[in-house]
């Protein structure tokens, strides 16, 4: 089986577009990564499209009419969170396969303000507040408690976790916000579910990006000086385990999904150069320091308070800002996690560089649940 | 008017506890653990096993096993509330309300026992006008 190499990886920059409709904002991460790899629609043997908001909608052939209409096979994704990470890897397998040498990937979301969860059923009554609640800063609270139970981990330890992807977020252009976040205004911001206050929510943006992945006969026809080499892609859905189907279980699906990854790449935890993982709230991402085996259990709160994750830490995670100040367009996340480590792993990624990146890892959950990790490599 | 239940695997008041299939795994992880689900089903998604679920009730008393507490929801639902996950005595995890204490993390210990309570659903009804009885968690008497 040939290896996969992204040739092209571009993004927008996340925010609120509400003049634009979702094909346009597809179109223009598609475009950007197309000129980043220098190549044109017309290369393109199929298109593996996210998008969440419009599952139904087939926003990968409206992307089309956009831009080119040249007849390839498209095919439409919807996993939750996971969306983007899940066409990128639908892209992947294809070549793979061997069925094609060139295609494109493309995750877009336009979104409203406001919660997300589960609004409850069309019959009877609203089960929000009564059985507890469904709303997503709630069930990742309750994760992060959980966390909390097992470990000692406090609510400041939580909010540094947001502190420090704010303040990579300075150095992203392409991130929804850059500002500073001190501990005090993370900490004293509104508390929406209690530990995770509004400044470790994620930020809910309209965004888009794009990669085209192609074949190593490809690659090489094109040149390999700025590829990235896909060394792992895996997609996992939770395992059975005691709680899950009350409270979802999104460590088994990671821990799951890490170790397949780490085998298909060859590659420890120690290998790796820079994390994006999914920190939709910031409890979520003390849990992941451990699903992904950046340290021991138990070890992540020592971890956030040491700064081992921090730009210039042990290994860097969320550089590009998070799903925290970067933004978190659902089926645009997963590809633009793959943008910020190839911008790193070719050396392009500005003030936020991590220095002689040659590992970055990908990770994404989407609740339900679905987890997508992907292991890039640079090439030259 | 009847007064219906808020969740299919309620049962209450008469029986004042919560049914729900139970089953021991036996053959794919060759352990014999027990799994509870909630509601009814016919497959066991531990191990896919079809043949040897059953009922089971579960208890009316548990513990504290994670929470949040919720300060701001959908419009329309009132805030602050504790949304609790509890570990129910004799197996089976839940999620609900707890009430009877104020909604702040110094009165929340891990572990903490409650009771399984069953009340008005908050005074909610449905679009014709049927009023639902649902289950609450509530520090242990």
């Amino acid at each position: 089986m040939s290896d996969v190499y992204v040739v092209g990886v571009d993004m927008i920059k996340f925010g609120r577009f509400p003049d634009k409709t979702v094909p346009q904002l597809g179109a223009q991460a598609a475009l950007m990564a197309l000129d980043d790899a220098g190549l044109q629609i017309q290369d393109m043997q199929a298109l593996y499209c996210g998008n969440l908001g419009q599952a139904s909608g087939m926003v990968g052939q409206r992307v089309l009419q956009e831009i080119g209409q040249t007849g390839m096979a498209v095919v439409n994704c919807a996993n939750a969170c996971a969306t983007g990470a899940t066409a990128f890897r639908e892209a992947w397998m294809s070549i793979k396969a061997g069925v094609f040498d060139c295609v494109l990937a493309v995750g877009v979301e336009q979104m409203g303000k406001g919660l997300l969860g589960g609004a409850g059923g069309a019959t009877g009554i609203p089960k929000e507040g009564l059985l507890g609640s469904g709303t997503m800063p709630a069930v990742f609270a309750e994760a992060g408690m959980e966390h909390a139970r097992n470990h000692g981990t406090t609510f400041e330890q939580f909010a540094k976790v947001s502190v420090k992807n704010h303040h990579h977020s300075t150095m992203n252009p392409k991130a929804m916000y850059q500002i500073e976040t001190p501990l005090e205004t993370v900490m004293n911001a509104e508390m929406i579910s209690y530990p995770n206050t509004k400044l470790m929510c994620s930020v809910n943006v309209d965004g888009s990006a794009a990669a085209v992945l192609v074949s190593e006969k490809k690659a090489k026809e094109l040149g390999l000086q700025r590829a990235v080499k896909v060394r792992a892609s895996v997609l996992t859905s939770d395992p059975y385990s005691d709680r899950d189907l009350v409270m979802p279980d999104v460590n088994s699906v990671t821990r799951m999904a890490a170790k397949q990854a780490y085998e298909m790449a060859g590659i420890s935890p120690d290998d790796l150069d820079l994390v994006e993982l999914h920190d939709c709230f910031a409890t979520a991402e003390i849990l992941h320091y451990e699903n992904l085996g950046l340290c021991g259990d138990g070890e992540a709160g020592r971890m956030i308070d040491e700064g081992q994750t921090s730009i210039g830490g042990k290994i860097p995670v969320n550089v590009s800002g998070g799903l925290l100040s970067k933004g978190h367009p659902l089926g645009a996340t997963g590809i633009a996690n793959i943008y910020e480590l190839c911008t790193h792993l070719r050396g392009e990624a500005g003030a936020r560089q991590v220095e002689n990146a040659r590992f970055g890892m990908a990770h994404v959950i989407g609740l339900g649940s679905a987890c997508g990790i992907h292991i890039l490599e640079k090439v030259a | 008017m009847t007064q219906q239940q808020a969740v299919l695997f309620l049962q209450c008041p008469i029986l004042r506890g919560l049914a729900q299939m139970i089953r021991t795994s036996r053959e794919w992880r060759a352990v014999s653990v027990a799994r509870f689900f909630l509601g009814e089903r016919d497959t066991c998604s531990s191990c896919g096993g079809r043949d040897t679920l059953e009922k089971k009730r579960l208890g009316n008393t548990g513990k504290l096993y994670s929470y949040s507490i919720v300060f701001r929801s959908f419009p329309g639902i009132d805030v602050p509330y504790i949304s609790a996950i509890v570990d129910l005595d004799g197996g089976g995890t839940v999620k609900g309300n707890l009430i009877g204490i104020d909604p702040d993390p110094a009165n929340l210990a891990f572990d903490m026992p409650v009771d399984v309570i069953f009340d008005d659903a908050l005074g909610r009804k449905d679009k014709e006008g049927n009023s639902y009885i649902s289950y609450f968690f509530k520090p242990a008497a």
